[in-house]
């Protein structure tokens, strides 16, 4: 009933070819966005209870919605293309250091400081690059093994983040410090300026996503990841379908980590991008749903948002446990719940929300 | 899986964080970023314990700070910076006037948050770790890492060496190898070497080791054939146990090593066993131990958490991490009023803290560390040390005091703070007008 399309009539091919093609998912992506962009800064500005201080827009939201873009460049490779990749963590560290190097200038050719939004896209074409470079090894090696050969990539980013001075402009400690926030001469400084340059990161790149995963190089994505010698017998060429599909997810990626290192960390060492950040894009995208965008969204949320609430609940009302138990239940419960979540619906989030809607259709009248 | 199931799932969850307890208004909160998992557990865990059963001293012996009450609430950072970021973000606004100050015992940590707070002015103890330029407080005016930084446990550690040598003229072409847990916080040391292997003329060989430091295998293989004649070590957690290991099946000599101040503790040799013996490390002030204090959290603080690693260098350096603060606290009640105070205002108590023999007598530190005198220029307020051994069982000081050479230092503070000052566009304070 509620999500009923009978009535929607398409009379012309710009109809039939929109992003949404049903009406209620564009009024419910509408109403998402209002929220977002709207309601919550909003709330936020009168700090209208949950937000009595910036804790949900900076330690929840923010990286939510990071994390997310993330997810969807993992997403991208893994779920769209069916190449396993272990090194998106490198390539957010390589966003993130490139986008460093150019926000403050490579004064070895002369380089000056660049605007910051174009430092996060050069971040995200450094990236790219070298996605490029570590998508060759795909065109002949497949599954586990290309895994293994996207870890090479995150152990020799580490590294090179760690020893190559060049990359943290010399710091003693190594460690660095995003330069100044400056959007078009505006300082991002509050909690919510960050969220909202951050918002409008993702819902450009979230849309372009969406687009492109349905259009002619989404498809050949699909094609070569359900069958690549069926594709390439239809005449889809793997190199081009192949790195491509490592250029964009990237670049993504490499977005994402300027984004959390900018605005979420402000200060980094390549700890923050390490395998384990790494595993953690692989299990957003596993358990939101391999090869859905909404599901990269609902993957990082789930991984992200729970281990918190586990640690703040027991916390909030008031239950006698000690730090250390809590943060052993944390991991006894969220390793439960990814087992117990990835039994009962292998698929993940995306499928759940799929059926969701299915029931929708029905309802109050199911038969 | 059944939606109602998910629903229900998030419902719950939901409800129960709308839930928010009611607060007391006349309460300081505290808040303690500590690490009781993971990697580095063993010596988070005793160090929190130390910071935990002082403010319970405190409330449980004097009703709080001049009847204002700690408000203690533990988070676990687990020493990941993301962790350590969230836990800033939920802890500083509460109470009612916000956290006093935070003390994330990582320098990771620190590096992060140094920015934070500065904009939510609340201030940040890091005593004998973080930023070592720091210390210079015109341009940090909200970090203060108390009583020693790694610049100076750098040069006290040199100084050792030299008069083990018998001079400083005689660490002359000696080599001298720097043995590091690859983050912010061992590299930190490494400038101050530097300037020292300039000055004295021995060779300085870093080797870094890679988090969490379990596999060291090269590094000392490397330290075998490179044979320097003293090893520094900047390790934490697992990688001081492992490090320790590592020399001795290379046959190094364990009194030729000499760790930092957190490369010292019982559990950084413990595990080791017998090979450990002869093992050196550099003393943050105190050492192991029961003092005054001691007695009185025995007293006061029945279910205190301290157990077997009661008196433990590291339990011993959370308490008196916890006393500075509190003190700083108190320094700030006398001039805003005894009432809870906000973050900027204990970092004017910090800034005035002036803790004299006498009243570290009365507090019952006596013997486990030296007078200390902030200023506006000098965060750290004090730059002595000491060098202990392990005998097998316990250790031993084996070193007079040590003052570390403002002369080999200060430059580096100076030079180093200003390029953050830059890149941060902070103008410094002009620190003979700072009240």
């Amino acid at each position: 009933m509620l999500y009923r399309e009978t009535g929607q009539y398409k009379t012309s091919y710009a109809a039939d070819s929109v992003i949404f093609p049903i009406r209620q998912d564009r009024i419910g992506v509408m109403i998402v966005l209002a929220i977002a962009f709207v309601f919550m800064p909003l709330m936020m500005a009168f700090k209208i209870p949950p937000f009595r201080n910036d804790y949900i827009l900076l330690a929840i939201l923010l990286p939510f919605l990071i994390l997310s873009l993330a997810a969807i460049g993992a997403n991208i490779l893994i779920g769209y293309c069916g190449q396993i990749s272990l090194g998106s963590g490198a390539f957010m560290a390589i966003g993130a250091y490139m986008a460093y190097k150019f926000g403050t200038g490579i004064s070895e050719i002369g380089l000056p400081p660049l605007p910051i939004v174009v430092s996060i896209l050069l971040g995200g074409f450094s990236a790219a690059f070298v996605g490029i470079l570590f998508g060759l090894p795909s065109l002949r090696i497949k599954g586990l093994y290309l895994a293994v050969a996207t870890l090479a990539a995150q152990f020799f980013f580490d590294w090179v983040f760690l020893r190559v001075k060049w990359f943290t402009n010399y710091a003693p400690s190594g460690s660095v410090s995003a330069p100044e926030l400056k959007f078009f001469g505006y300082l991002v400084s509050t909690p919510i300026e960050k969220y909202l340059v951050a918002l409008i990161f993702v819902t450009i790149f979230a849309l372009i996503a969406k687009n492109l995963v349905r259009g002619n190089i989404g498809r050949q994505w699909m094609a070569i990841r359900d069958m690549d010698i069926a594709a390439e017998l239809m005449g889809i060429r793997p190199l081009v379908a192949k790195l491509t599909a490592f250029a964009v997810s990237s670049f993504i990626i490499g977005v994402a980590g300027a984004l959390w290192a900018f605005l979420r960390l402000g200060t980094w060492e390549p700890l923050a991008f390490d395998i384990n950040r790494s595993l953690e894009l692989l299990f957003m995208v596993i358990i939101g749903g391999l090869g859905s965008i909404l599901g990269s969204f609902l993957g990082a949320a789930f991984i992200l948002i729970l281990p918190i609430l586990l640690i703040v609940v027991p916390a909030e009302i008031g239950l006698p446990i000690t730090t250390e138990t809590v943060s052993h239940l944390q991991f006894i419960i969220f390793g439960a719940m990814i087992c117990f979540l990835l039994i009962k619906e292998p698929l993940g989030f995306a499928r759940l929300w799929q059926i969701g809607k299915e029931k929708l259709r029905m309802w109050p009248f199911p038969y | 899986m059944t939606l109602k199931t998910v629903g229900l799932a998030l419902a719950a969850l939901g409800g129960a964080a709308m839930f928010a307890p009611a607060m007391a208004q006349n309460e300081q909160y505290v808040p303690i970023l500590s690490y009781r998992t993971g990697p580095y557990a063993v010596n988070g865990a005793p160090y929190a314990d130390g910071v935990s059963d002082y403010y319970n001293l405190v409330n449980l012996r004097d009703g709080g700070i001049n009847g204002v009450k700690l408000q203690i609430e533990e988070c676990e950072t687990g020493y990941a910076t993301d962790k350590g970021v969230e836990c800033y973000e939920r802890m500083k606004g509460k109470g009612p006037t916000g956290a006093s100050f935070f003390n994330p015992l990582s320098t990771g940590i620190t590096f992060a948050l140094t920015d934070k707070t500065l904009q939510d002015k609340i201030p940040i103890i890091t005593m004998g770790y973080g930023r070592a330029d720091s210390k210079n407080g015109a341009v940090f005016a909200y970090n203060f890492p108390l009583l020693g930084t790694y610049w100076s446990a750098a040069d006290i550690a040199m100084q050792h060496i030299a008069k083990e040598l018998g001079g400083e003229g005689n660490l002359k072409g000696k080599k001298i190898a720097l043995v590091f847990h690859d983050s912010p916080y061992g590299k930190e040391p490494i400038p101050t070497l530097e300037v020292l292997a300039k000055k004295n003329g021995f060779t300085f060989i870093p080797i870094p080791v890679t988090h969490p430091g379990v596999e060291q295998k090269s590094q000392w293989l490397r330290i075998r054939q490179e044979r320097p004649d003293y090893v520094l070590l900047w390790g934490w957690g697992v990688m001081n146990g492992t490090s320790i290991n590592e020399a001795a099946s290379v046959a190094y000599p364990r009194d030729k090593i000499i760790g930092v101040w957190w490369s010292g503790a019982e559990p950084d040799v413990a595990p080791a066993g017998a090979q450990a013996t002869g093992y050196k490390a550099l003393m943050l002030q105190h050492g192991a131990g029961e003092f005054g204090v001691h007695g009185a959290i025995k007293q006061h603080v029945p279910n205190r958490l301290g157990k077997e690693n009661f008196g433990q260098v590291l339990y011993n350096r959370g308490v008196v991490n916890a006393m500075l603060g509190v003190e700083a606290i108190r320094t700030a009640q006398k001039r805003f009023g005894n009432k809870p105070l906000t973050g900027e205002q204990i970092r004017w108590g910090l800034e005035n803290l002036d803790l004299s023999a006498a009243r570290l007598k009365e507090l019952g530190f006596e013997g486990m560390m030296r007078p200390v005198k902030i200023s506006c220029g000098d965060h750290e307020g004090a730059r002595d040390g000491r060098v202990q051994q392990w005998d097998g069982k316990k250790w031993n000081i084996i070193s007079d005091w040590y003052t570390a050479r403002q002369d080999v230092t200060e430059p580096l503070v100076k030079d180093i703070s200003a390029k953050y000052a830059a890149e941060k566009k902070i103008t410094p304070r002009d620190c003979s007008k700072a009240d």
